[in-house]
């Protein structure tokens, strides 16, 4: 189950290119980029790890690819990893743009479970079949 | 696209439509002697722009290896030039920014396990797209402690200049004899420099051209005492410690319009010429420390 989460996540995986095009784009509006990923899918999981730290002075795309690359060599095909974009000039720094670059190789999808409570009332929960298995081991 | 051989190329109007031709024509003008660098500045920028006709016309040609190494005196121009390295090598197409970091052991050397390699690959990345220039190069290498943390970053810087060719220029500098050793000791760095550039040391003349356009660009300006006790400044300091070439000029200079701006607010009683806000005199430059020295090593 393909996940969408971010800006593009409904289009066909970005290619390198493009990610380095968005970066560029980004860097041109004077936003800082990071890199983040998880092996937690569930949407409400706000909580993604860091990948080193942000990266406040890049003048070109080719940092941000350099270090995706270095993140790849650890997390790819386990992991989701995004890239965001912040901007600080409103006095803190806020999201503009954020966006998977990369997935696992396979994405089981989630579980839809009904919980059956009284008066006929039914409680949903969402539960990622990955998050069976502990961290680190989900992909 | 195959190369078609009797295309015509007009070699002419692409090293125009470069803007090249300005910088090569700016350093000419702006940087006193420096003949050897120059001539190899513009083979560089010659080679280059081959190399991107030849692409352009499908006739071959890889970006080369640009990474290289300035090695000279302190004060000889080194920084300098970088900047205008990366002008000239932002202008052929080679690197997508005209920016320069410039960084010594310091920034890429950690202080403890696991500090090293975040601070290199922070370095890398801000100067991604552009030059990264490292003076005194050769104290990232300290074979005296085999602990030594320089190692570490070596092996980073190593590994994307090998790699990451395309997104950046390394220009190491430092001493000669240094660097040279620096190389032996890591043949690494020696075969992924392509451009090894020596800078020489300026002669008496040269220095004096320096300090006249140091002035100049000041809109200050020596009287003709000042200018032949400067001249005898520069015989002088160069036989004392710490010559530092052109570095040395413009430290003296500093010093003068000190003294000149003394003198000027002890006279200030009288009416003044605005020219004397300009002029440096003969007195500004003698009442210097070098000469008591000179004096000194005269007397038996
Ligand atoms: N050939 C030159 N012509 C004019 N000014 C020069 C020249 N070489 C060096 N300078 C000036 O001397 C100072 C020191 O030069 P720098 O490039 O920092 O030397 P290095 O990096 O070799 O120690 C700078 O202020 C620079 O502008
Ligand atoms: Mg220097």
């Amino acid at each position: 189950m393909h996940i969408t989460q971010g800006t593009f996540s409904f289009l066909p995986a970005l290619s390198d290119e493009q990610i380095t095009a968005q970066a560029k784009y980004c860097l041109e509006k004077g936003w800082s980029l990071n890199i983040e990923f998880t092996d937690d899918p569930h949407p409400r999981n706000t909580y993604w790890e860091m990948w080193g730290t942000p990266m406040f002075d890049l003048k070109d795309p080719a940092g941000l690819m350099y270090e995706l690359a270095e993140c790849r060599k650890v997390h790819a095909g386990r992991a989701y990893i995004r890239v965001s974009a912040f901007d600080a000039t409103p006095g803190w720094e806020s999201l503009r743009l954020s966006f998977i670059t990369d997935r696992p190789a396979e994405e089981p999808g989630f579980m839809l479970e009904r919980q059956e409570r009284g008066g006929r009332m039914i409680a949903y929960t969402t539960r990622a079949y990955a998050a069976d298995r502990p961290a680190g081991a989900r992909y | 696209m195959d190369a078609n051989p009797d295309t015509k190329i007009d070699l002419d109007a692409a090293y125009l439509r470069s803007g090249v031709a300005e910088i090569l024509d700016e350093l000419d003008r702006e940087l006193v002697g420096l003949r050897p660098v120059k001539l190899r500045i513009r083979e560089i920028a010659a080679r280059l722009l081959i190399d991107r006709l030849r692409r352009e016309f499908g006739a071959g040609g890889q970006a080369p290896t640009l990474h290289m190494s300035f090695t000279g005196n302190p004060g000889t121009g080194k920084t300098t030039v970088a900047l205008r390295m990366a002008d000239i090598l932002h202008r052929l197409g080679y690197i997508r920014t005209n920016q320069l970091v410039s960084v010594t052991r310091d920034d890429l050397v950690g202080q403890y396990i696991g500090h090293t390699a975040p601070k290199t690959k922070e370095i890398l990345k801000k100067a991604m797209g552009g030059v990264l220039f490292i003076d005194e190069a050769y104290y990232l290498y300290r074979p005296e402690n085999e602990r030594d943390y320089g190692q570490e970053s070596i092996e980073i810087l190593l590994q994307v200049m090998e790699q990451r060719r395309d997104d950046l220029v390394v220009i190491l500098a430092g001493y000669a004899d240094r660097m040279d050793r620096f190389f032996t000791a890591n043949p690494g760095f020696r075969s992924r420099v392509a451009h090894h550039i020596d800078f020489p040391d300026y002669g008496d003349e040269e220095l004096f051209a320096i300090a006249e356009k140091m002035l100049a660009s000041q809109h200050d300006r020596f009287d003709d005492g000042a200018a032949a006790a400067f001249r005898d400044y520069i015989a002088a300091r160069r036989r004392q410690p710490h010559f530092a070439n052109a570095r040395s000029i413009r430290n003296a200079l500093d010093r003068a319009r000190l003294r000149q701006a003394v003198r000027l607010f002890e006279g200030r009683g009288r009416p003044m010429p605005v020219s004397d806000l300009i002029t440096l005199v003969a007195d500004d430059i003698l009442r210097s420390r070098v000469f008591d020295h000179a004096r000194a090593e005269e007397q038996p």
